[in-house]
Formats: C-alpha cells, structure tokens, sequence
C-alpha cells in the first residue's frame, strides 16, 4: 500500500451557460480535477470525490517537487488502499466559486473585466453537482460506479442522488447531516461576520487594493476548527497544558497550548485560503436542505434515489455533525425501502475523523469498495 | 451442523418475498440466506463493530444501532417479518422491544434460550446454575441479563395483547413441538399483534 505518487491537476472550460439556483447564470466557468487510476471500456469503474469546505480536487498523490503536497485523501485513495486505483477511476474535482483553480471569486467577471469578489454568484451544493456532471459528461462516463464525500462532500455525495439519480449507482455519504442545525448557522455567521468585519474587506472587493481580510478569515479558522474536534480530543492532545509552564498573568498573550494550535491554524489558512470563497461554502452549508421542498419531509425528498444504493457512516464523537443526522438520513432511505447500510465508528477524534484512518472505519469503506468492484467488473483487489 | 439447521428452521418462518428486518443480525448470514433463497428484502441491525464491514462484504444491508435506544427509526408496521434471534436475552428493556417489535412488524419471530430445559432444571435441582452448549456462561460472566423460560415468554406475548401463530422448540437442530418447555433448549414464537378491540 502506497501512495499513487506524483499527479498534475487538469482543467476543462465550459462555454455552455449554467443555470444556478439562485435564479442567475454563470455564463462561462472552468472546472479544475484530477484523475487517477484508468476508466474501464464500458466506464463502469469511475468513482467522484467530492470535497468539503476546505479541500479541493487535489485527493490523492502528491506534486511534483513540492514537499508535504498529498491530497486530503491520500490515505484512502491509491493503489491498494481502500478506494483502490487499481480498479477504479477516481476523480476529484474543484467546485465552483473555490479559491483552488475552478472558476471563483479571484477570477474576472467578463461582465466587468474585473475580479468578481462579492459579486461571484451564490453557488449551492445542487449547482456544484450539476457542473461535476456536466465534467462526467466530457470525460464520456455515463454513469458513475460511487460518488463519496465527506461532510459538505457527502451532501454534494446525496444530492447526485436527488439530481441525477441514474448517473450514479452507489453513494457514501460520511459525517454528514441532511441539513445544517440552527447552532451549526450559528458557527457559520460567526466565521462570516470575523470576515466581513475585517477593514481589508472592502465588502468583498479588496483583490485590486492589493490587501486581504486576513485576521477575520483567522478567526473564522479559529472557529471553524473548534467544531472539527472533540472535547475528548482537544483535551487528550492540550488539556490545560501552558505554553510557558506557568501563568504569565496576561490578557493577550497566549497562556495555554490550545491557543496556540488555534492561532496556528488559522494563520496558515489565512495564507492560502480566500475570503469570500469561505463565505461562499459557508453560505452553501446553510442552504443546503433537500428536505425543504417536500414541506420538510426528508423521505419524501429521497423518493427520486429508490434505486441507489447508499453507505451512510458517522463517528460518535462528531458533534458539528452528529450521529443522530446521519440516522435522519437513514430513516428517509429506510421509508422508501432504499439499499443501505449504516455504521457509527467509535472514534475519538470529533468530525474531524472522517480524513484520518480510523482502521474500522477504513476496513468498512475497503468492504464496501470491494462489493462495488465486483458489481462493477473492476479486476478484484490482489489479482492485478 | 445444528445451528445451520436452525437457521433453516427459521427461515422457513419467513414467507418467500418477505421485507425483512433482521435485529441483532451478527455477521448477516441469516439475510443472505434470506436473500438468496427466499428472495426477500430489507435489513439487518447490528452493534457490534466487527460484524459491520462482514455484513458489508457479503452484501447484507446493515444498520447499526443499539436496539436499547428502541427502534425509531422504523415506522410502523413497516416490515413484513421482524426477527429478534437469540437477541432478547441480552436486552434490558425486553418488554419495550417485544412490543416496537410488534409495532414495526405485521409479524414477529422471537427465539431464546429456554430456562426451562430439563437439564437446566436438574443443575439448579442441584443447587448451580446451568451451564450448557445453549447457555455457555458462567453466572457471573454471562451477556444474558434476562433469563426466561418458554411458558414465561407465552405469558409476557399475551400480556402485551400479541397473538401467537406459532410455538415451539429446537434442540439439537430439531423442532420440538411436545413438551417444549421441558425439552427444548431454545424457544421459539412466531406471533402478530392482536387486532385492538373496536
């Protein structure tokens, strides 16, 4: 088992306009991706990878030259592991309005000949997956063997489920929620508005003043990191512990070692993360609610995926996304006498557990790969 | 094999076609069975981390849950046959889950370890608690918090307005259908709600 290794990112431009949720159209786009492993003669074998908040189509692999480059999956997708190149063709691709190469906000509106900045349309998890479809399409797979996601990527993972229910046999949907919870908005505003509170802001239009609302997208990090950890993790990892060793009795100087992970992190990805593509995904997360037209009724709004066969998995200690919403989900599928299976990893490490390799989590996603293999005539794995 | 047997015995329980759900499933070998040989649909509930990706692999739809948290997650009578094999013994709540069984279900099948069994009767004659291939624990170590006989289960079934189609023994891999409360190591009921009293 080891990592697929070195891999380039590919871009694909659309000129075909795309009808956005909102009403408005997104005229022209490019769409960033990456590929691994080799499509099958009859396509049978593609699996897409949908990312969450901060991750992007870069998966698995590594770049070249580029020192601590793996993708954010790189422990489940390669050679061997459970989401095997080998068999499958796995593709990642960058959503729409990200700051990772498809086409957002930094990029220029041809409407003005300026950078969009605020003025990028609102993009919904439904329109992402339309233009992941529309890339399926040019890569000429008619339907995909799996589509998975963690998180924001699971619901992206659900909706192709909803949208385009016969391009897609089997959905792994992990740490996800059918809809975000009154306190998971709540998270959501506080990182928007540490954003657009920010001077360097400018409402959205700071790329030509040549600054960046960096504190304020610190702060959103800040935030958005607490709700990826447990409370168990956190104190099995910090606890109270000082960065000096004693008090230093001030108000601002950092005293306890959490603070400086959370400092830490925030300043990292406040230099390769962009404002308003936070603001973008955030807003995404709170829109998203298949529910919403059926009157709420989420097994109504499951009707339309009787034929696809479903993964479900959380993990116990994930509180921003916890067990009871992916049992929500269970039950809609459960209704309509849905294929699904369900399983709730006891692992300690918060919503954050979905990236890491928990080895019953992993064994899980192996078995079920494995039963897709086979169903997608996929060599069997140890017989390459 | 006498639990092979068993599991036949059961499953001939099962109408061909059946929407099935299987709680306290294990590894899922009974609705593979199920599935294959009966044609029947639906799923299985498991706690057990191990039997999870086992299920998984042999393509058995599995949902886990800790059936002590009940069965809200199903709607009512939304399966054909529920089964609680061999389940209810390790259960705290046991008349809770008898009756979500039967409100899941137009029909429920119940099997467990039958206290009764004369062997078991001879050992506490003797003054120890039974030990045997149907009961292999020790008192002190035992996962079953709940022990039952078959005549008690009769009793418990009619108390919460069920109406049993079917009772009767299996030992060895054989049913016992005379003197099951004595002869039979493990009970069986086969039963659906009472239709309530207008």
């Amino acid at each position: 088992m080891h990592s697929i290794g070195v891999v380039q990112p590919q871009s694909r431009h659309f000129d075909q306009p795309l009808p956005l949720r909102s009403g408005a159209t997104l005229s022209a786009y490019t769409l960033v991706y990456e590929t691994y492993g080799t499509l099958n003669a009859q396509a049978s074998n593609a699996v897409l990878v949908c990312h969450a908040l901060n991750a992007s189509h870069h998966v698995a692999g590594r770049y070249e030259n580029e020192e601590r480059s793996e993708g954010w999956w790189d422990n489940l997708v390669g050679p061997g592991k459970p989401l095997d190149t080998d068999r499958f063709f796995v593709i990642g691709v960058n959503n729409l309005g990200s700051c990772f190469g498809s086409t957002g906000p930094m990029h220029v509106n041809p409407a003005t000949g300026r950078p969009y900045g605020a003025d990028f349309p609102v993009v919904t998890v439904e329109d992402w997956v339309d233009a992941q479809a529309r890339l399926i399409d040019a890569l000429g797979i008619g339907q995909l063997a799996a589509v998975i996601g963690g998180s924001l990527g699971g619901m992206q993972a659900l909706s192709w489920t909803l949208r385009h229910p016969r391009r897609v046999r089997h959905c792994i949907a992990v740490a996800s929620a059918p809809n975000l919870s009154a306190q998971n908005i709540a998270f959501n505003e506080v990182a928007r508005r540490a954003i657009t509170t920010d001077p360097d802001f400018h409402g959205g239009h700071f790329y030509d003043r040549g600054v960046a609302p960096a504190r304020g997208l610190r702060v959103a990090r800040m935030i958005g990191h607490i709700t990826y950890l447990s409370d168990d993790s956190m104190a099995a990892k910090f606890g109270r512990e000082l960065r000096n060793g004693g008090l230093g009795y001030t108000t601002q100087d950092i005293e306890f070692q959490i603070e400086s992970y959370l400092r830490h992190q925030g300043e990292k990805f406040s230099e390769y993360f962009d404002a308003n593509t936070y603001l973008l995904i955030t807003r995404a997360l709170d829109y998203f609610d298949p529910a919403a037209a059926h009157g709420g009724d989420l097994s109504a709004a499951f009707a339309p995926a009787r034929d696809n066969r479903f993964l479900i998995v959380s993990f116990t200690t994930d509180w921003r996304f916890a067990p009871a919403r992916s049992r929500e989900l269970v039950k809609a599928l459960v209704d309509n006498r849905i294929v699904v299976s369900y399983a709730e990893i006891d692992a300690p490490h918060g919503h954050d557990a979905f990236l890491l390799d928990d080895a019953r989590y992993h064994a899980l996603l192996r078995a079920y790969f494995d039963r897709i293999a086979a169903q997608a005539g996929a060599p069997s794995q140890g017989a390459r | 094999m006498s639990e092979r047997r068993d599991l036949e015995l059961i499953a001939e329980l099962v109408p061909p076609g059946s929407h099935v759900l299987d709680l306290g499933c294990g590894d899922g070998e009974l609705l593979a069975h199920l599935t294959s040989r009966r044609g029947c649909t639906g799923y299985g509930v498991e706690i057990a981390d191990a039997n999870i990706p086992r299920c998984v692999q042999r393509g058995v739809q599995v949902i886990q849950l800790n059936l002590e948290d009940g069965l809200a997650l199903f709607g009512d009578r939304s399966f054909d046959v529920v089964l609680q094999l061999d389940t209810l013994q390790h259960l705290r709540n046991t008349e809770r889950m008898l009756q979500e069984t039967a409100r899941v279900g137009r029909i429920g099948v119940v099997s467990f370890p039958n206290f009764a069994h004369w062997p078991n009767r001879l050992s506490v004659a003797r003054g120890r608690m039974p030990v045997t291939k149907t009961l292999p624990y020790q008192w002190y170590d035992t996962p079953n918090i709940r022990v039952g006989t078959f005549a008690d289960f009769d009793q418990l079934a009619r108390r919460n307005g069920l109406r049993i189609l079917d009772a009767f023994g299996l030992h060895r891999g054989a049913p016992v259908r005379h003197w099951p409360n004595l002869r039979a190591s493990v009970a069986v009921f086969r039963f659906e709600r009472a239709a309530v009293p207008a």
